[in-house]
């Protein structure tokens, strides 16, 4: 019966022809062992109270699992860096990388003590080796992991050579002249965040 | 009369249909609710003409609809596919927590606003009910935010009082972010929630799609758990940079994390809302195709038997005539 098994298991390996399908190949059931797997503390609890339905599946289970801390410090910094449209920089190795923290830029070396930041708009800077690109990034946070992983989550990014100077400058003035003829809270904070996203953005241009 | 009679012939088979129906019974239905006249031995044509008319009708319809979510799948699919990086990091940061206990239980169920998509808004509804049964008990509160038409129909028959928010027409404009963040701020602000429940279906092919459950914990909640120890544990490892306090820190990494989590959730939704409606098109298709099939075999046979019995008179009236 297990010769059956193995046989079973060869010819279920050699059909595994490159397909376009992006769903992996399954095994035959007879090829499964018979223990089953291991199911997380929720699968079991949901199966207690509710077994006719699957339990729903959760993110963990759709991640790839994360490089555990190295007990010496990597080379090289792994920097993921994602806005809402697209994954900018995903798993990419750098050397260092200056994130726009709250308090003022804020560089970042591989072995750099967990921190999780808030960020002002500015710039952001990736070193890889002489390449440095530069990205004006509008808000928002930077985790820095143990093992020199680093996420970078930004709503919005460009990178700074396509900004416009003209427009920049126009937007200043702007949001400069609706700040001061703000009349409500909300107003006034609106003018305000204008007033210093342009700004940033200008001290990005020519700084 | 005839109207009548085809639309209920109509009812019974422009439901998703999987055995073939056998001839005789649709031959006597037709002909007991149709008042044969006398004098005429064979039921008419017309009426197995008019229902092949609007049968075919409805395959071109239904291939229309199913071309037309095909196109928009691929528009959309894209747009998902990037979108997925961006709840990782969270993720990666504060840990996956499903079976977390908390008091207070927000279970916010995504939907579409459009039918004719299958299964999918009844998985995400029996899911979102069934996760109200596990996090209901003692002193422990279970409320609904539901986006969508279909989920509000579906949960307003029983779960009423428990509905906080509906929102609908999601879908009017593309959606973007800015949109989507807007909607988590609403919901942010008028529900009190320990943890919020995401409950949509997760687009993995075509025709597959898996419900799924994303949780969102409060930062309170956070905190509770960073304290107690397990997967949040080594959140207080991590230093805050910047002057504002952890807790206000916790505050809006928690709220970004929400519109980060429900802006992938609504685009998976959403695509595999239109990669639903292309399956159940295609079926809907198929069954019409069949059905025309047996229909267009029926008619010949009817037609058929008609002319034999006009011939069958006319020998006889004329052997007769002769003998």
């Amino acid at each position: 019966m297990f010769r059956q098994a193995s046989r079973l298991l060869s010819r279920s390996i050699a059909h595994q022809q490159p397909t376009k399908t992006q769903v992996a190949a399954r095994a035959f059931s007879t090829d499964v062992s018979a223990t089953p797997t291991e199911d997380s503390p929720f699968a079991q609890s949901w199966k207690k109270v509710i077994p006719h339905i699957d339990a729903p599946k959760t993110p963990s289970s759709y991640m790839k699992t994360r490089p555990p801390t190295a007990s010496a410090i990597p080379t090289k910094l792994t920097v993921n860096f994602v806005l809402p449209y697209a994954s900018q920089l995903s798993e990419k190795e750098v050397d260092m990388i200056i994130v726009p923290a709250t308090t003022g830029q804020m560089g970042v070396l591989p072995g750099h003590v967990p921190t999780i930041a808030e960020l002002k708009p500015g710039v952001m800077t990736v070193h890889e080796g002489t390449d440095v690109s530069k990205y004006f990034v509008s808000s928002g946070f930077a985790f820095i992991h143990a093992n020199s992983v680093a996420d970078v989550i930004a709503v919005e990014a460009v990178p700074v050579d396509h900004l416009d100077s003209n427009l920049v400058q126009k937007g200043l003035a702007e949001f400069t002249q609706k700040l001061g003829s703000a009349s409500t809270d909300l107003e006034k904070a609106e003018a305000q965040i204008g007033v210093d996203v342009y700004s940033a953005m200008n001290s990005a241009l020519t700084g | 009369m005839a109207m009548a009679a085809l639309r209920r012939e109509g009812r019974r088979f422009a439901g998703s249909i999987t055995a073939p129906r056998p001839m005789p019974a649709i031959r006597s239905a037709l002909i007991s609710d149709e008042q044969v006249p006398l004098g005429v031995r064979s039921i008419s044509t017309q009426i197995v003409r008019n229902r092949m008319k609007s049968v075919r009708n409805i395959q071109k319809i239904t291939k229309a609809m199913k071309m037309v979510a095909a196109s928009k799948l691929r528009a959309i699919q894209t747009r998902a596919e990037n979108s997925r990086g961006l709840w990782q990091p969270f993720t990666a940061l504060l840990g996956d927590t499903p079976g977390v206990e908390v008091k207070k239980n927000v279970i916010v169920t995504i939907s579409s606003d459009k039918g004719l998509c299958g299964g999918i808004n009844s998985t995400s509804v029996k899911i979102s009910r069934a996760i109200h049964k596990l996090t209901s008990g003692p002193e422990k509160e279970v409320k609904y935010v539901i986006l969508g038409e279909k989920a509000k129909a579906q949960l307003m028959r029983d779960s009423k009082k428990d509905i906080e928010l509906c929102i609908t027409e999601l879908q009017k404009n593309p959606l973007n972010y800015t949109q989507v963040a807007v909607l988590a701020d609403d919901i942010l602000k008028n529900v009190e929630f320990d943890a919020l429940r995401i409950v949509f279906n997760k687009f993995q092919s075509v025709v597959a799609f898996l419900p799924t459950m994303s949780t969102v914990l409060s930062p309170e909640v956070v905190e509770r758990e960073a304290e107690a120890g397990g997967t949040l544990g080594a959140l207080d490892s991590y230093e805050i940079e910047g002057g504002e306090t952890k807790g206000e820190i916790l505050q809006n990494l928690a709220e970004f994390q929400f519109s980060c989590v429900m802006f992938n959730a609504v685009l998976e939704n959403a695509c595999s809302e239109q990669g639903a409606r292309m399956s159940a098109m295609d079926s809907s298709s198929r069954n019409a195709g069949d059905m025309l099939d047996r229909l267009t075999i029926f008619y010949n046979r009817t037609r058929q038997a008609s002319i034999t019995t006009e011939l069958i008179e006319i020998i006889s009236g004329a052997s007769a005539l002769e003998g």
